[in-house]
């Protein structure tokens, strides 16, 4: 079963820049163990003959060429790129001051 | 350096690679357009659009990582570096980590320590390991100048986000300030010379960080390290780590201890000043970016590489040496800088002298770069026009007083030597007929010192030669009124 603990918790949120309260601290913790417990039984398979894979590939998918060409498309220009932001400003998305 | 102490200092070089594109999307690497004008989906972090790397960036990574004698892997792996950060819009930042473009490099680099004034003392090589050099897409841009409100609010320019990095890490292997300055010069002048990266620190496209820890002579551990950043330029870069290392020194003699912490360079106050310590210290989570595959590099690959890259600054500097007889100070500024090494090849080349080109292009033609901001990149006075100029003076057509009159000019007005010379009347007279009438002048009004030297007082063909550049305001060809007086004279 995996060990996790309320520090553990603690410390995801703050790396997440997420603020939570003690009760919900309390909540998560067998929450989330039960979720890394879940997955952990993948640890139960032999994978010592197993090359890692990486991208969930194939090895036929591995060795397809995809690799674009340095070439120019259209990137969305400006207006369309902040359409979508809740307070952009002067061109710029604004966002509260960071150190 | 405090007797009895040493430095440990490693390197980490962020040189932004020369695409036209971004690594993962096709949006234009340019700064200075419009705020967010180059941005896409997959630069914006938008869900679901995918990377696709830029093939370009694989190809300058291999020129840049085997010109610094790196091997590259046959296979590499991209990670995602989290961390919140405004500028990097999709929480994590796609790097390598545990699999990096390449690895294990061993790098020569011509050092010496600065007297007082800045003068190199005593150049030799030393050995430094690069740990790698992987490959990763740059943050956005935060923006404060002319704009309201920067007291509570940030802007957010993306249009840096994604641009392609290559990041070169050394070993702790340093032990000067000086040392580190010359290894990033070393490694700025490569990346222009392959054409990686322009890796120019005041454009920003090379940035530099320093890991700085001091130690006595003869301990085997490191003590705590300061992660030196905001050097703006190698000359700051090294001011701070100079400054860094008397600062721990003091702080370890005096019992105060050195804290493991992040540092930046105040130029205003020449100081560094802390900017977070080792408890906010990152913890990134590195896992493998599973929207890309690894990256293979195949053998022939390599090859067909290594083939394209061209002769490096410091075979440059020893050829420069040996076939053009240039001193190793002449030759090392030349080598200094790309632009200014192929300035110097088209003079040489065109003016068939090349002492002369490297003198004329350090002293003269430089300091009028210096006067007016300008360099051999965008020199008013092109390297075929000082051959020119050059050869006018081998041939004296123009004596040297003059050759400095008229390069003044051609800097100025980016004329020709020879419409210079013309315009200016300055063309010696180098006709034999009209040299002989002066000379017949002068013998005729100067009967007595004509009979004295006859008579054998041959000092006073000076005399004769001063007479003659007079009566002709100094156009005449000093060489021909030599052999016509010794002839008239005789
Ligand atoms: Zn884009």
């Amino acid at each position: 079963m995996a060990m996790i603990k309320e520090e553990d918790i603690r410390k995801i949120a703050k790396l997440a820049h997420l603020e939570i309260t003690d009760e919900e601290v309390a909540l998560y913790t067998p929450q989330m163990a039960d979720i890394v417990g879940y997955v952990e039984q993948l640890n139960e398979l032999a994978t010592d003959s197993v090359e890692p894979a990486t991208g969930g590939l194939t090895p036929e998918g591995e060795a397809t060429e995809t690799k674009r060409r340095d070439v120019i498309e259209g990137s969305l220009g400006q207006q369309l790129a902040l359409d979508q932001a809740p307070t952009p400003s002067h061109g710029h998305f604004r966002v509260p001051k960071v150190l | 350096m405090k007797e009895g102490w040493e430095a440990v200092i490693g390197m980490e070089i962020h040189a932004q690679l020369k695409t036209e594109t971004k690594i993962f999307c096709g949006c234009a690497a340019n700064f200075g357009d419009e705020p967010n004008a180059n941005t896409c989906p997959v630069c914006l972090g938008l869900p679901g659009a995918l990377p696709v790397l830029n093939e370009k960036v694989v190809e300058l990574g291999a020129k840049a990582a085997l010109s610094l004698g790196l091997n590259i892997n046959e296979t590499s792996i991209f990670s995602r570096k989290n961390y919140f950060y405004p500028d990097l819009p999709k929480g994590y930042q796609i790097s390598q980590f545990d699999k990096p473009f390449s690895s294990n490099g061993t790098l020569e680099v011509l050092t010496a320590e600065r007297d007082e004034s800045g003068h190199a003392k005593d150049w030799k090589p030393i050995k430094i390991h690069i740990e790698r050099m992987h490959l990763e897409e740059d943050a956005g841009k935060n923006v404060h100048e002319g704009l309201p409100d920067v007291d509570k609010y940030s802007y957010i320019d993306l249009n840096r986000a994604g641009t392609p990095l290559g990041e070169i890490v050394t070993g702790p292997d340093f032990r000067t300030s000086w040392q580190a300055y010359d290894y990033v010069n070393h490694v700025r002048r490569v990346l222009q010379w392959v054409g990686a990266s322009d890796a120019d620190m005041e454009k920003g496209n090379l940035r530099c960080e320093a890991n700085v820890s001091v130690r006595k002579v003869g301990e085997e551990k490191f003590r705590n390290k300061v992660e030196l950043k905001n050097l703006n330029s190698v000359r700051f870069m090294q001011k701070a780590i100079e400054y860094e290392i008397e600062r721990q020194i003091e702080a370890h003699e005096s019992g105060e201890g050195v804290n493991q912490e992040t540092r930046l360079w105040d130029e205003k106050n020449n100081k560094t000043k802390v900017m977070r310590s080792k408890e906010d210290a990152h913890d990134y989570r590195y896992f493998p970016e599973p929207d890309l595959q690894p990256l293979k590099v195949s053998t022939e690959f390599i090859e067909k590489i290594k083939s394209e890259i061209p002769e490096l600054p410091d075979a440059m500097l020893a050829r420069f040496q040996r076939d053009y007889d240039l001193t190793f100070a002449d030759a090392s500024q030349l080598v200094g800088d790309i632009s200014l090494a192929a300035f110097y090849e088209a003079t040489a080349a065109a003016s068939k002298n090349a002492r002369a080109s490297a003198n004329w292009i350090l002293s003269e033609l430089q300091r009028e770069w210096n006067a007016a901001g300008n360099s051999a990149a965008d020199s008013p006075v092109s390297a075929e026009n000082l051959a020119e100029l050059i050869r006018f003076l081998d041939e004296e057509k123009i004596n040297g007083k003059q050759a400095k009159e008229v390069l003044i000019e051609m800097f100025a007005s980016g004329k020709s030597a020879a419409d210079v010379v013309k315009e200016q009347g300055l063309e010696q007279i180098s006709d034999s007929g009209a040299i002989e009438k002066i000379v017949e002048d002068v013998m005729a009004a100067n009967e007595g010192q004509v009979a004295a030297y006859r008579g054998g007082n041959e000092k006073l063909l000076g005399f004769f030669v001063g007479q003659v550049m007079k009566a002709s305001k100094g156009q005449a060809n000093p060489k021909m009124v030599n052999e016509v007086l010794l002839e008239k004279l005789k």
